[in-house]
């Protein structure tokens, strides 16, 4: 019981912190919409196959997307992209807290220790379901074409596999800088990992036609998988199969992470 | 009176470099105990080791006999912690600050309510309860951290640097509130400083730690004494010689002539003065001059440690974090 109050204390304080910053909270929202509006509607995909015979251009389409329009493709990634993104940082705000001496005072109360890391955690997945939200509303406003088996319960079905992708992803950041004093070192690492997490997965292109050595990162990236199952829920007809692959990857993934993240963090907050 | 901290041979490592060396002390039920001595010397590490934030590599230490490593949680419960930085929440306001440490405290809501308003009475930021903390100045977060510290009604409280970088009014104020804990509520208090005013002013008894050791440890009053007494300087308008006459006086040490004057140690200084004035008259003799000097704090640290406390070696680490303490104390 008292262990629920420390978690969601210190989550609430990460929120209202979030909340309290009008700035941040418009660049969180304004940001997916300039990337759906700027490289969503530019990589005009379709217009390329435009010169092809009728029935062509679409069945192209089609097959290597699975959309009708690249935007539609491209918006449903956005959501993981954001995701991604969010929980990286997120996870990282603990080297803020020790920098502060916030972390320290903490340390000295009762709550306990698991309490501390997986408030991040729960931190990173309320922003990024609030994100995924956003964009989604954006993306259905710019032209998002749904498929016709998406029904509205699917909705919190994509916000169970972003919460599991946001687990594993803020337990592997937190584990980074547990015992960080400094973040120019942890923020090098995410700046070297986004790329290649973003580009080797299915987020803005199929990866069937991917070299062989990136498909195999692609098939280990969770990045791949939160997509796949945001895609199969919304724009694409839902192939269960498919779609139990994905969170089953996903919920092995956040379990994994989040039990040595956990061992971890009692290990190492004690120092 | 009871031993409410006991340290046996407390030591801390990190990596490689003896930050506390085999330190050993008692701090008694409702006295305010003082760590003094310059940033670097251990006094911050002492107190995370203390207060359940970091584990001693050797040595054991136990509060309101509560093992601090194997009966950590306990230790956490009949504590408080006053940080030497600022770490209430900028963007919340002092009584959502109040209320979160309650929350880390499985403080019930009606219960905490209470208490947070009782406290932020305590320490005069009632009226700006709802204002974010970012418009407080140094000494409203202070007082701010101390109303956090005590929202678990603690028996011991802890206070790292309690008035760093703070001007000399507000450090005044901070200390009333600080003997207040004591006195109204019998609180043991345990303070880490390196202001030798604070140290003499408010504490008790004093350990001062240098280079991870104590090097001495005693009331102010005692540790001064023990230097060997106070200093009389005087002059008198006749040629006699009235060395005889001064060394004549119960707790005078030592006379000299000097600079056509006499130069005297003394115990009780204070005392002992007034009789040396009148066993002069007496003989004869009429004074022009005179002036009393009692041992400071900083001879005592000088006396044992060699430097005087103001020049000290700093460690990165710890510059940065005072840095961020005092830009904030600066408001």
């Amino acid at each position: 019981m008292s262990w629920l109050r420390g978690l969601w204390a210190l989550t609430v304080r990460e929120i209202k912190k979030w909340l309290k910053d009008p700035v941040l909270l418009l660049v969180t929202v304004v940001q997916p919409f300039v990337w759906m509006a700027f490289f969503g509607k530019s990589m005009n995909i379709g217009g390329l196959l435009s010169g092809l015979p009728p029935g062509m251009a679409e069945s192209v389409m089609g097959t290597a997307f699975g959309t009708s329009d690249y935007f539609s493709y491209m918006a449903i990634g956005m959501i993981s992209f954001t995701a991604m993104f969010t929980t990286m940082f997120t996870g990282m705000s603990i080297v803020w807290d020790r920098r502060l001496g916030f972390l320290n005072k903490v340390l000295s109360t009762p709550v306990p220790r698991g309490a501390i890391v997986l408030s991040k955690v729960l931190n990173s997945a309320i922003r990024s379901i609030f994100q995924a939200t956003v964009i989604f509303t954006i993306a259905l406003f710019l032209g998002l074409r749904l498929s016709p088996s998406f029904s509205p319960v699917n909705v919190l079905l994509v916000y169970g596999a972003i919460f599991l992708f946001c687990v594993g992803i803020s337990f592997i950041f937190l584990t980074i800088t547990l015992r960080a004093t400094k973040i120019e070192a942890p923020m090098a690492f995410v700046n070297l990992i986004n790329l290649p997490l973003m580009f080797a997965s299915n987020v803005f292109f199929p990866t069937s036609m991917m070299p062989d050595w990136i498909k195999a990162i692609a098939r280990v990236n969770p990045v791949t998988y939160l997509t796949d199952a945001c895609r199969q829920l919304t724009v694409w007809t839902t192939d269960y199969h498919a779609l139990a692959v994905d969170f089953a990857y996903l919920g092995t993934f956040a379990a994994v992470l989040s039990a040595i993240g956990i061992l971890l963090a009692m290990r190492y907050l004690s120092r | 009176m009871t031993d409410v901290v006991i340290a046996e041979g407390l030591t801390r490592v990190f990596n490689g470099l003896v930050a506390v060396d085999h330190i050993s002390f008692t701090v008694k039920e409702g006295e305010i105990f003082g760590f003094l001595g310059p940033n670097g010397a251990g006094k911050t590490t002492t107190i995370n080791m203390l207060t359940t934030v970091i584990r001693p590599t050797e040595g054991r230490a136990s509060i309101l006999g509560y093992d601090i490593v194997r009966q950590a949680d306990m230790v956490r419960k009949v504590i408080g912690v006053v940080p030497q930085e600022y770490t209430a929440d900028e963007d919340l306001t002092g009584y959502e600050n109040v209320m979160l440490c309650a929350d880390l405290y499985g403080i019930p809501r009606d219960e905490a309510r209470r208490r947070a308003e009782e406290l932020l009475e305590l320490v005069e930021l009632s009226k700006f309860r709802d204002k974010r903390v970012e418009t407080y100045s140094g000494g409203m977060r202070r007082r701010l951290e101390l109303a956090c510290g005590l929202i678990n009604r603690p028996r011991v409280l802890f206070l790292d640097e309690p008035t760093l970088g703070l001007d000399v009014q507000t450090r005044v104020t901070i200390w009333e509130y600080i003997r207040r804990l004591k006195e109204e509520y019998g609180m043991t208090l345990f303070l880490t400083t390196h202001y030798l005013e604070e140290a003499d002013m408010l504490c008790d008894r004093i350990a001062i730690i240098d280079r991870g050791r104590i090097v001495s440890m005693g009331n102010p009053g005692d540790l001064k004494k023990s230097l060997g007494g106070d200093i009389i300087t005087l002059k008198v308008r006749e040629d006699g010689d009235a060395t005889d006459v001064i060394r004549g006086v119960e707790n005078v040490r030592e006379v000299r002539r000097e600079n056509g004057g006499y130069w005297i140690k003394t115990e009780l200084g204070r005392s002992t003065l007034p009789v040396i004035l009148e066993r002069l008259r007496a003989a004869g003799f009429t004074v022009t001059k005179v002036s009393l000097t009692e041992p400071t704090l900083n001879d005592v640290y000088l006396s044992y440690t060699g430097r005087s406390l103001r020049d000290s070696a700093e460690s990165p680490e710890n510059f940065r974090r005072h840095m961020i303490t005092l830009r904030r104390a600066r408001g």
